[in-house]
């Protein structure tokens, strides 16, 4: 039997791992449940593996198997949304980075979460997690990645108010759940749009009908797929979620709100890019630009954050800011390409920073911290390879994904081209900021010494092996993940160059549009890119590790140019009116109407009700003068005899 | 000698006529009476009537029609009898001497 027939156990074994431990978490409980739920990820990533190598032993042609469950919705003339798995390269790169980095993330979140009261209900929504974002990326049609992506929204919600006792956890879950909501509204809109086009759900028949579809048509699903993904993948102006997201347990943070569930607007750009390319050219530039104003305006905000998850939460809107800015440009490859690094990096990054808040017991401000490299040194060393990484530095895997993006927006626009620079260079220059505040010069966290007193001798301390083992698994990664797309330079060995682009050909157009120009640039670009990288740090090192001049870090960077109050006081002052303006409508228009008929049947009836005697002789009567009144009708009126 | 009474022979209007009569008979009946019994007897009695219209009106047109309704209406009398006079029994079983006017739980 084929690997390929198995490709509905990848979703399945976390599901399985969701319903045991829903029945029996408690008894498992702390760590056993844990392990379990890893151990359902991890098998899930073994079949995943299997499902990868049977595909990549295939023509090209072949590389693409539609799985049906059952027939989910059916609707009658041959139309049907079917349960259904779509096993093709560009889901099984999902799948495998989403089981792999997951599987992971469950493993660290055993140690993370020692100790927790509610130990097996984190496994329980984890797993419940997996399987959810499984179904989004593995779903033949939009119907079943919808399902997905409800899934995930759900499980975002229940895990960023994990510790609902906490206010701002509660209300961090609220406000995800409902800036979500308006990202819905987009897929489901294009959803009505492409089934109104096409009438089909499936990206098979979507995606091979795009060309017959009016352009007009196309850009409207384009864009209304792009305003879900810009709520689910934190983009402006539904970006603000996810800096509030952080309030979840870190593991969660690693999982949903960097590797997986936020790059899911950009795989169901990517899954429709046909439809993308037909669409107006005014979709692309506005995907681009908003991509490119989010990377950018993220990234000055992460300059003056002092939270160490807000620092790396910002970092997330930015890095898929750019993955948005490659796929407004055409470079889907590179959208992919970055959204895998990016996991891998930035799952290592908030997975060190949840070690340091572990070590610190619970502290996550940056300026309490300092000099934690001596007492966490396997943090410290991963976390500086996370940091390379994203700050663009070769040969870590950033630089690669990083490069290629800035290279298509060179093509696109030089414009994009400067403002995808502007955040490299912030991105470097904020990364470096943390790693000098957390573990590097003095340290201050003697300062916070009487605070918390009840410790006792406080003293940082490294975290468990089953914490440090995916830190490493995942600083590896970091290094080495550039090979899977190395660029066509003339020394890079033939048989390396542009392996993922040759793996996705069959779903993803390749680098075939790029123009003469900048092809024969790219060389001079990668340097460029170095160079900002490395003023980027070198700016950063200056002020915050030798103080040669005073940090920059205005209060209106700290407050994200304010934007959040500002949505904030809308929705409080003028928003709330109208909210209850609606709410009054509902209750007596709407309510009035339905009440209303109500009330006058009844009015009616109450009347009508007394021609009911309940005297047989009355009803004789009655009966007897309307044989008369008939009598009459036919004879006087028809006419009739 | 065959002495031959001079009675005048009925014609169709003779019949009709008597129908009228009994079903006026049975209707006022239905109106005035109280006793369910009675009130059985009268619709039995406008039934009839309808009856003999039928019967009457067949003969006259030649039309078999009329007559086979009238077996059919007979059947359905005798199954409607049934079913009536069973409730009725029941009736006055619970409520012995119960008029129509007693039974007014339908009463709107």
């Amino acid at each position: 039997m084929a690997m390929l027939d198995l490709v509905w156990l990848i979703p399945a074994l976390p599901l399985a791992g969701f319903l045991f431990i829903l029945l029996f978490g408690r008894k498992l409980g702390d760590p056993k449940a844990g392990y379990f739920a890893t151990a359902m990820v991890g098998a899930s990533f073994l079949v995943t593996v299997g499902v990868f190598l049977d595909l990549l032993s295939r023509g090209h042609d072949e590389r693409s198997h539609v799985f049906t469950l059952f027939s989910w919705v059916p609707l009658g003339n041959g139309f049907s949304v079917d349960l259904a798995f779509l096993a093709d390269p560009l889901s099984l790169t999902m799948c495998l980075f989403v089981t792999g980095i997951g599987s992971l993330i469950h493993l660290y979140a055993v140690g993370y979460m020692h100790g927790d009261p509610r130990f097996s209900k984190f496994f329980l929504y984890l797993n419940l997690f997996a399987f959810s974002m499984l179904m989004l990326v593995l779903g033949s049609n939009m119907l079943v990645t919808f399902l997905g992506w409800e899934g995930v929204g759900t499980c975002s919600y229940l895990l960023i108010s994990f510790w609902h006792e906490r206010d701002s956890a509660a209300t961090a879950g609220k406000k995800a759940f409902i800036t979500n909501r308006v990202g819905d509204w987009g897929f489901m809109m294009a959803m009505f749009f492409a089934f109104w086009a096409v009438g089909s759900l499936d990206y098979s028949v979507i995606n091979g009908a795009a060309g017959g579809i009016a352009q007009s048509t196309a850009t409207a699903i384009a864009l209304f797929c792009f305003v879900g993904a810009a709520g689910k993948s934190a983009q402006l102006p539904l970006y603000l979620w996810l800096p509030d997201a952080m309030e979840g347990p870190t593991p969660v943070s690693a999982l949903i709100h960097a590797a997986t569930m936020v790059t899911a607007g950009v795989y169901l750009m990517v899954r429709i890019n046909p439809v993308l390319a037909v669409s107006a050219s005014y979709a692309g530039w506005i995907i681009a630009g908003i991509g490119a104003a989010t990377a950018l305006y993220a990234a000055t905000v992460a300059v003056a954050q002092n939270d160490i998850k807000k620092v790396l939460a910002y970092s997330t809107v930015s890095q898929l800011g750019y993955m948005f800015l490659a796929v407004g440009s055409g470079a889907y490859i590179a959208a992919i390409f970055h959204m895998v690094t990016h996991a891998f990096f930035k799952a290592l990054l908030f997975l060190g920073s949840g070690s340091v808040i572990h070590g610190m017991h619970h502290e996550q401000d940056m300026r309490r911290m300092g000099a934690l490299r001596k007492l966490m040194p396997v943090t410290a060393i991963t976390f500086i390879v996370g940091w390379l990484a994203i700050a663009g530095v070769p040969p870590f895997a950033g630089f690669w994904s990083k490069d290629e993006i800035l290279l298509y927006a060179y093509d696109k626009s030089p414009v994009l081209y400067v403002v995808g620079l502007a955040t490299a260079l912030l991105t470097a220059y904020y990364m470096t900021r943390q790693v000098i505040m957390v573990f590097f010069g003095e340290a201050r966290w003697h300062d916070a010494h009487e605070e918390h007193g009840a410790h006792g001798d406080f003293t940082p301390h490294e975290s468990p092996k089953t914490m440090l083992a995916p830190l490493v698994v995942l600083a590896g990664l970091s290094i080495v993940g550039g090979v899977i797309q190395l660029p066509g330079w003339f020394w890079v060995p033939k048989g390396l160059q542009h392996k993922l682009e040759d793996w996705l050909e069959a779903v993803v157009p390749g680098e075939a549009h790029l123009s003469a120009s900048a092809k024969d640039l790219s060389g001079i670009l990668a340097f460029v890119a170095i160079a900002i990288a490395l003023a980027g740090i070198a700016a950063a090192i200056a002020v915050y590790a030798k103080h040669r001049a005073k940090p920059i870090e205005p209060q209106i960077l700290a407050d994200a140019w304010g934007y959040d109050r500002l949505v904030s006081n809308f929705m409080g002052g003028p928003g709330r009116k109208a909210f209850e303006g609606v709410a009054w409508a509902d209750a007596n228009v709407v309510d009035g109407a339905v009440d209303g008929t109500g009330e006058l049947v009844r009015a009616v009836a109450g009347k009508a009700r007394l021609l009911q005697s309940g005297n047989v002789r009355t009803y004789a009567a009655a009966v007897g003068a309307g044989v008369v009144l008939l009598l009459v009708w036919f004879v006087v009126v028809r006419g009739i005899l | 000698m065959i002495v031959a009474l001079d009675l005048p022979v009925p014609t169709t209007t003779w019949y009709l006529l008597l129908s009228a009569v009994l079903f006026t008979i049975g209707t006022v009946g239905v109106m005035v009476r109280r006793n369910p019994l009675i009130l059985f007897m009268c619709i039995e009695l406008m039934l009839n009537a309808v009856n003999l219209t039928f019967v009457a009106l067949a003969k006259k047109l030649g039309d078999i029609g009329g007559q086979s309704t009238v077996i059919f209406v007979m059947v359905v009398a005798a199954a409607e009898v049934v079913v009536g006079l069973g409730i009725v029994v029941a009736i006055l079983r619970r409520k012995p001497n119960a008029t129509t006017d007693d039974m007014a739980e339908l009463k709107g």
